[in-house]
């Protein structure tokens, strides 16, 4: 029966998300922007609050919640701050890629660690700097040893990767295949043979650390393969399509954010003996993005109930994430021009809300890459336009 | 949050479809050449109980919701975008006021004929000088006895030229401004009223729309739906499901135009591969695909608001503003994809594109919508 009413368990997670994203992370965003602070107490808080494994078994320290509450919490974290909910958004995509595709053992061994704040962050190790969008270009390789694997390469723009206590590392295994050739495999953070370099100096998001990694010699033990030998892109694939979801919610998240502030301000503030808020061409251009961040919302949703059912949801967690990350950038932008010259300043939030969504467009499959997605699902299936 | 059909709605959405494809498709392009009524088709509808489904069974209506209303204007429009408004003014702007606010015997009487698909409906609000400003309503009624006359002039009334019964709003009390209109239920057929030639239009072509002449028109009091002076929620509420229904007519038009394009650039080849190779198509398709997603969920959650008896003027309007301009767009972008072949009569796309402009202005243009949003945005 066709119904877009959340259950009382979604709600109660949203709300939980809600009342800590205002109470802990709004009053702090700014400063974390600003001096670029990690959020290491704000990750440990939501690992208490079941946010690092929103979809994960309860025996693993998850919260069991399932694909719409993920996107519910996500979007709360993120309407107060983008940073913490990407460290987040990796942290649960590194559990949830770990349940799917591991062993027991393996699972048993590093999920209760990240779910419960042990780990502090996930981090999720594909691009290269000679590898983004066409991550089967990777040079990283993993050659065996007696005793399992070791690890030589470099890899870029690692979310969290100065702070995180486990990595999949995603290698070439057999360098002469391509995309066939390459595995995944569980990397401790403080493994010899793995450094991390410099923060990058980011537009945005500047309360996420983004770092390029180097594997020396890194070894690790037969246990730390993910999936099987040559799964690696498989697995990568699958990550991210939930993923997906994960930005999509993130962006969800910022774009409310400005459109709140914006309905604030437009009230507020007056010009020409009226507040902003009387002029039709204010209206419209909060009518716009009411509209766009609706319709974002519902694809978002439709892809977390599709991934929740079981059903196949590429197309749909593509369709999310290219609509929401590119509504929000124009959510954001119309909340920049409505604040006029304060929009351009630091005193009001949209100037962070617009330099934070500018990467929604770009990383986990860049919009360009989700077209492509999309267009291939719809030309390879025939199901046409309808449903 | 669900959003799975159920048993009843997949086979309206089936019945819908296959009529559209095997019977409404083959005629759609000779009737917008011909600018004809598809008589023929609105019968058959009639048989497959489309032309009141929403409305219970005991007025003579499927029983069916709101939910199967959408699915089914959207399996007809994408065939025929004409033969979709016509089901759309029977269905929500003449069997939905009479439902909610006529009287029984007046449902008997009126009601049951309409959405049985025995007689056909039209509605008229918009006048010569009052079209998105509809409280300037200038065509009078004053009462005569037991009774009402009616003077005036209608504007743009689809189904007008083959209608039986008209929804017609009118100003009782000009002082009282939108307080002082009056709702009746006019017989196409009494002394006084009379057709003007159908409008020659941009598109929709073989949906017949026309003026309407009332001179001295008169009516019973039993004529009048709702109170004296209450017409102009009568309208208002009306048009909010009825933005609902154009929602889907124009996610029906996006998906022909999206469906034709994907099919063209399939076959058509340049520079020795399928179009559909070239990134240039593919990432049209891409948006054109989600955005015809995004609108249909629109249109899905405002029709699901307005089966559980909540409010949903806001969402009805963003489910229109969005998938009216969706449609446009895609129109565009499909006449794009077949290059001079989109130009011509002898593809379908110059049609979807001709059709596709209409959803962006009646029933409320895109700006009244956007001033509907904005309005509750702001209020909150």
């Amino acid at each position: 029966m066709m119904d877009f009413e959340l259950t009382d368990e979604q709600r109660l997670i949203r709300d939980t998300a809600h009342d800590f994203a205002e109470r802990e992370l709004r009053p702090r965003a700014a400063e974390r922007d600003r001096t670029g602070q990690f959020p290491v107490e704000e990750l440990r808080a939501l690992a208490k609050l079941g946010l690092l494994g929103v979809n994960v078994p309860e025996p693993l320290g998850g919260a069991a919640a399932g694909a719409i509450a993920y996107a519910l919490a996500m979007q709360e974290i993120a309407r107060a701050d983008a940073s913490v909910s990407v460290a987040m958004a990796v942290t649960n995509m590194v559990a949830e890629v770990i349940v799917r595709f591991g062993t027991e053992p393996q699972a048993r061994e590093h999920v209760p660690r990240l779910t419960s704040g042990e780990s502090l962050a996930g981090a999720f190790a594909l691009s290269e700097p000679q590898a983004g969008s066409d991550p089967a270009a990777m040079a990283t390789t993993a050659k065996r040893t007696p005793s399992g694997w070791r690890i030589d390469g470099a890899k870029q723009w690692i979310t969290s990767g100065d702070h995180a206590g486990l990595f999949v590392v995603w290698a070439k295994t057999d360098p002469a295949t391509g995309a066939r050739g390459i595995s995944a495999f569980l990397v401790k953070g403080n493994t010899s043979g793995l450094s991390c370099g410099r923060r990058e100096h980011k537009m945005g998001l500047n309360g996420s650390s983004t770092v390029p990694l180097r594997f020396d010699g890194c070894e690790v033990g037969e246990e730390a393969l993910l999936g099987g030998l040559g799964q690696g892109f498989k697995i990568a694939l699958a990550a991210l399509d939930g993923g997906r979801i994960g930005i999509a919610s993130q962006a969800l998240g910022v774009g409310r954010a400005a459109l709140e502030a914006t309905r604030t301000y437009v009230k507020e503030r007056h010009q020409f003996g009226r507040p902003l808020a009387a002029n039709q061409a204010v209206q419209f251009r909060l009518a716009d993005v009411a509209t766009e961040l609706e319709a974002a919302r519902l694809l978002t949703l439709r892809a977390a109930w599709r991934k929740e059912q079981g059903m196949p949801f590429t197309r749909e967690a593509s369709m999310a994430k290219l609509y929401a990350s590119e509504a929000t950038g124009r959510a954001c932008d119309a909340a920049v021009q409505l604040h006029g010259g304060y929009g351009y300043t630091r005193e009001y939030p949209v100037e962070r809300l617009l330099r934070d969504a500018r990467v929604q467009r770009i990383y986990e499959g860049t919009s360009e890459i989700q077209r492509l997605v999309i267009a291939r699902e719809l030309l390879s299936s025939e199901r046409g336009g309808g449903t | 949050m669900d959003l799975q059909l159920t048993d009843e709605q997949r086979l309206v959405q089936e019945t819908a479809r296959t009529f559209a494809r095997e019977e409404v498709l083959p005629k759609a392009s000779q009737l917008d050449r011909e600018h004809r009524h598809p008589k023929e088709l609105v019968a058959r509808m009639a048989e497959l109980g489309l032309l009141g489904i929403a409305v219970p069974e005991e007025w003579g209506g499927a029983g069916l919701d709101n939910v199967s209303y959408v699915l089914a204007m959207e399996e007809i429009s994408r065939a025929c975008a004409s033969t979709g408004v016509i089901l759309s003014v029977n269905n929500s702007l003449v069997c939905d006021p009479l439902l909610k606010f006529g009287s029984d015997p007046q449902k008997r009487e009126f009601l049951k004929p309409l959405a049985a698909g025995e007689k056909l409906g039209c509605f008229a609000l918009s006048e010569p000088e009052a079209g998105s400003d509809a409280a300037a309503q200038t065509t009078v009624s004053h009462r005569d006895g037991n009774g009402w006359v009616i003077t005036g002039i209608k504007n743009w009334i689809t189904n007008g030229p083959v209608a039986d019964t008209c929804i017609l709003f009118t100003m009782t009390d000009r002082a009282a401004g939108s307080r002082g209109i009056t709702a009746f239920i006019l017989p196409m057929n009494a002394p006084g009223v009379r057709c003007g030639p159908p409008d020659r239009k941009l598109g929709i072509r073989a949906s017949q729309s026309c003026q309407i002449f009332l001179d001295e028109v008169r009516l019973d009091d039993s004529h009048r739906l709702g109170e004296v002076g209450g017409g102009f929620k009568v309208a208002m509420s009306t048009l909010d499901g009825g933005r609902i229904g154009i929602a889907a007519q124009a996610v029906g038009i996006a998906r022909a135009a999206l469906e034709d394009a994907m099919g063209y650039a399939r076959e058509r080849k340049t520079f020795g591969q399928a179009i559909a190779q070239h990134q240039a198509i593919q990432f049209k398709l891409a948006d054109m695909a989600t955005e015809v997603d995004a609108a249909r969920l629109l249109v899905w959650r405002a029709a699901t608001l307005k089966d559980r008896g909540a409010r949903f003027t806001s969402e009805a309007s963003m489910a229109k503003v969005f998938a009216s301009e969706v449609a446009n767009r895609v129109a565009k972008e499909a006449v794009q994809i077949f290059g001079g072949n989109g130009y011509v009569e002898d593809f379908p796309v110059e049609r979807h594109f001709r059709d596709a402009k209409i959803t962006e202005i009646y029933e409320g243009t895109s700006e009244i919508q956007r001033l509907v949003i904005a309005g509750n945005l702001l209020k909150e």
